[in-house]
């Protein structure tokens, strides 16, 4: 069925029927080219609201003190709740589920200086487990360790924005030098990307939360204690917030159910929320994209069966020549195939070459950015097609296998 | 060559019944040339294409060179008619699309003979219909007379025992047929069983017999 001389064959009636040949691609390159079309710009709109979700674990939970709202055990409304060390011991003692968790000091911007160099960054005294829960990447030396917090040592983990600006030129190492928060000299052991839009978060000096009390606040207030799930469902994730929230409750004496004593952001729930919208999303583009593929394929039967009818005469004279009914099917369906194949591989360059064009040439939005086809969807499609073809062209090639020769030929 | 024996074809349209052969009995030897006259619904092109394995017959018997025909697979009939038979007809019937060359070339696509071979093949018949220049010409740039030269040398090149012959000149001035006629005189010559349907009598006159049929049966016998 794959001799070269059957592709001889073909390629002379695909050459000399050009016409014929073009409009039968045309609505196969079409549907496939808006098909990848449609992915993609999905998939761009994800991506885009993928990268506002950047910087932090999709399984992250932060929970902040706020006032209270609600009147409780006689105890007045507006009463400001502030979180302790004993806070973050006794959740992290009592609540079971969290694989990470870490106290938060919010200090806001300091002057931080080296030598003769200075700028205001944003401090955030926290523990280890914090460089997990914010997924701080580290480009030189480390994060935080447990030895940092024990022995209050004076470190330093600085993000790359900040070392770009206090270490320059000959002093651009900024790895064991020391840098001067708020007149204290501080070691730094880290330099950190962070993956966030949000430029500030690019700015931050991280420190030991221990040293920070001690140094900077001289109590053992904290501002935010913050957690991962781990790989806990959405239903033990709300109760390791439940929990938490109740020992906080507890030991603050507020309502549990006053959300403004305590703010909690339950960042898996809006990740969750979008998934769902985007699993909607892709079922929807899917549907059009294989409706318009459909309307290719419909499209390619029909002129197959024009062919058909217009080979007729032609089919007739191979039958009284010689030619087997299967000869006929496998001529009219190897065309088919033959054509949807490459003008659906057109189709499949051109909507791929369309979106590498949007990537390159439009700057990413919030909502919009990389939009790309993946190989596997593009095989996918590709197989859709030759399998699209040889449906097209089967319908049609079992009609003109029963031409009646004698009928065929008196047909002037 | 042929035989047939009390061969019945009714037609069937709608609810009516047309019965076309009425009991035909023929033996057409090898290397003979026949011709098949009738008026036009006397059923003579139904016993061609029947002949032609083109077509079933109702009841009766066919041999085509000892081989029973009768309700062949598609795919066996057209091996057959790939083998035994060559067709001519009165349309021509080349292939719009395909020039001279690769219309005489096509029958050998089918016995498997690679490309370069069969046009080769098929340029040695076209020389000797002497149209070795119009090769590479597509049916609608020749003549007449040129196309049925080319339908000819077509029916020749699978080596046929037979040629079937649908009214090869009923499109074709007197002198381009005495031509066409000329040429499958020469190929009877080589020994090849000739069989032409017509309707003209110049056209029977050259054959060694004809055959009248009237209204589904065959009435006249002539040898000339």
């Amino acid at each position: 069925m794959f001799e070269i001389d059957k592709w001889q064959e073909i390629y002379s009636t695909v050459r000399k029927n050009k016409l014929r040949t073009f409009l039968t691609g045309f609505s196969v390159a079409w549907g496939i080219f808006m098909l990848i079309l449609l992915l993609g710009s999905g998939a761009g709109l994800e991506n885009g609201v993928k990268e506002q979700f950047k910087g932090g674990a999709t399984n992250g939970v932060w929970i902040s003190s706020g006032t209270t709202s609600i009147q409780y055990k006689g105890l007045k409304i507006g009463r400001q709740i502030k979180f302790t060390n004993e806070d973050y011991k006794s959740i992290k003692s009592t609540v079971s589920g969290p694989d990470h968790i870490s106290a938060r000091l919010f200090l806001g911007n300091n002057l931080i200086s080296y030598k003769n160099e200075y700028g205001s960054f944003f401090l955030s005294p926290c523990h280890p487990d914090y460089g997990i829960i914010k997924e701080v990447d580290i480009i030189q030396g480390r994060f935080l360790n447990n030895i940092d917090i024990n022995e209050f040592r004076k470190v330093a983990v600085i993000g790359e924005k900040v070392k770009s600006s206090l270490f320059k030129g000959v002093d651009s190492v900024a790895m064991g030098k020391y840098i001067k928060i708020n007149g204290v000299l501080f070691k730094v052991v880290g330099v950190f990307r962070d993956y966030s839009r949000n430029d500030d978060e690019q700015k931050r000096v991280y420190i030991p939360i221990s040293t920070a009390q001690r140094v900077f606040q001289g109590k053992n207030e904290i501002n935010q204690i913050s957690f991962t799930t781990g790989d806990a469902s959405a239903a033990e994730a709300d109760l390791m917030i439940k929990k938490s929230k109740a020992v906080l409750s507890k030991m603050h004496t507020f309502d549990i159910e006053d959300n403004r004593a305590i703010n909690v952001w339950n960042k898996n729930e809006e990740v969750r929320k979008f998934k769902a919208l985007f699993a909607g999303i892709r079922l929807f583009i899917w549907i059009i994209g294989i409706g318009t593929i459909i309307a290719g394929i419909v499209g390619v039967s029909n002129i197959m069966m024009i062919v058909v009818k217009e080979r007729t005469k032609e089919i007739g004279i191979r039958k009284s020549l010689g030619a087997t009914p299967w000869s006929i099917v496998a001529l009219i369906m190897q065309e088919a195939i033959v054509i949807t194949s490459f003008a659906g591989y057109i189709g499949l360059v051109l909507g791929v070459g369309l979106l590498e064009l949007i990537a390159t040439k439009m700057p990413p939005s919030d909502f919009f950015r990389n939009p790309e086809a993946d190989f596997s969807v593009a095989v996918m499609a590709t197989f859709l097609l030759i399998i699209a073809g040889a449906i097209a062209g089967f319908f049609p090639a079992m009609k003109a296998a029963r031409v009646n020769p004698v009928e065929a030929l008196r047909d002037e | 060559m042929i035989q047939i024996k009390q061969i019945h074809k009714s037609y069937i349209t709608g609810q009516n019944s047309l019965h076309v052969l009425k009991g035909i009995d023929l033996e057409i030897k090898a290397g003979e040339m026949i011709s098949i006259m009738g008026a036009s619904g006397s059923g003579k092109s139904t016993l061609l294409n029947i002949l032609g394995i083109l077509d079933n017959y109702d009841s009766g018997e066919y041999f085509l060179d000892g081989v029973k025909i009768n309700r062949l697979s598609e795919r066996k009939a057209a091996q057959l008619r790939n083998k035994m038979l060559g067709f001519v007809f009165q349309s021509f019937n080349l292939v719009s699309f395909k020039n001279a060359m690769e219309n005489v070339a096509l029958p050998l696509y089918y016995q498997d003979v690679p490309r370069k071979k069969r046009n080769l093949i098929a340029m040695e018949y076209l020389e000797r219909m002497g149209l070795k220049e119009w090769a590479h010409h597509l049916p609608n740039e020749l003549s007449g007379g040129q196309k049925q030269r080319v339908a000819i040398a077509r029916a020749l090149i699978g080596k046929p025992k037979v040629i079937l012959a649908d009214e090869p000149t009923g499109a074709l001035d007197s002198t381009t047929s005495l031509e066409v006629m000329d040429i499958l005189q020469e190929v009877n010559a080589t020994g090849i069983t000739v069989i032409i349907v017509t309707h003209e009598h110049d056209i029977a006159m050259r054959t060694r017999k004809t055959i009248r049929i009237t209204d589904g049966n065959i009435t006249e016998v002539i040898v000339n």
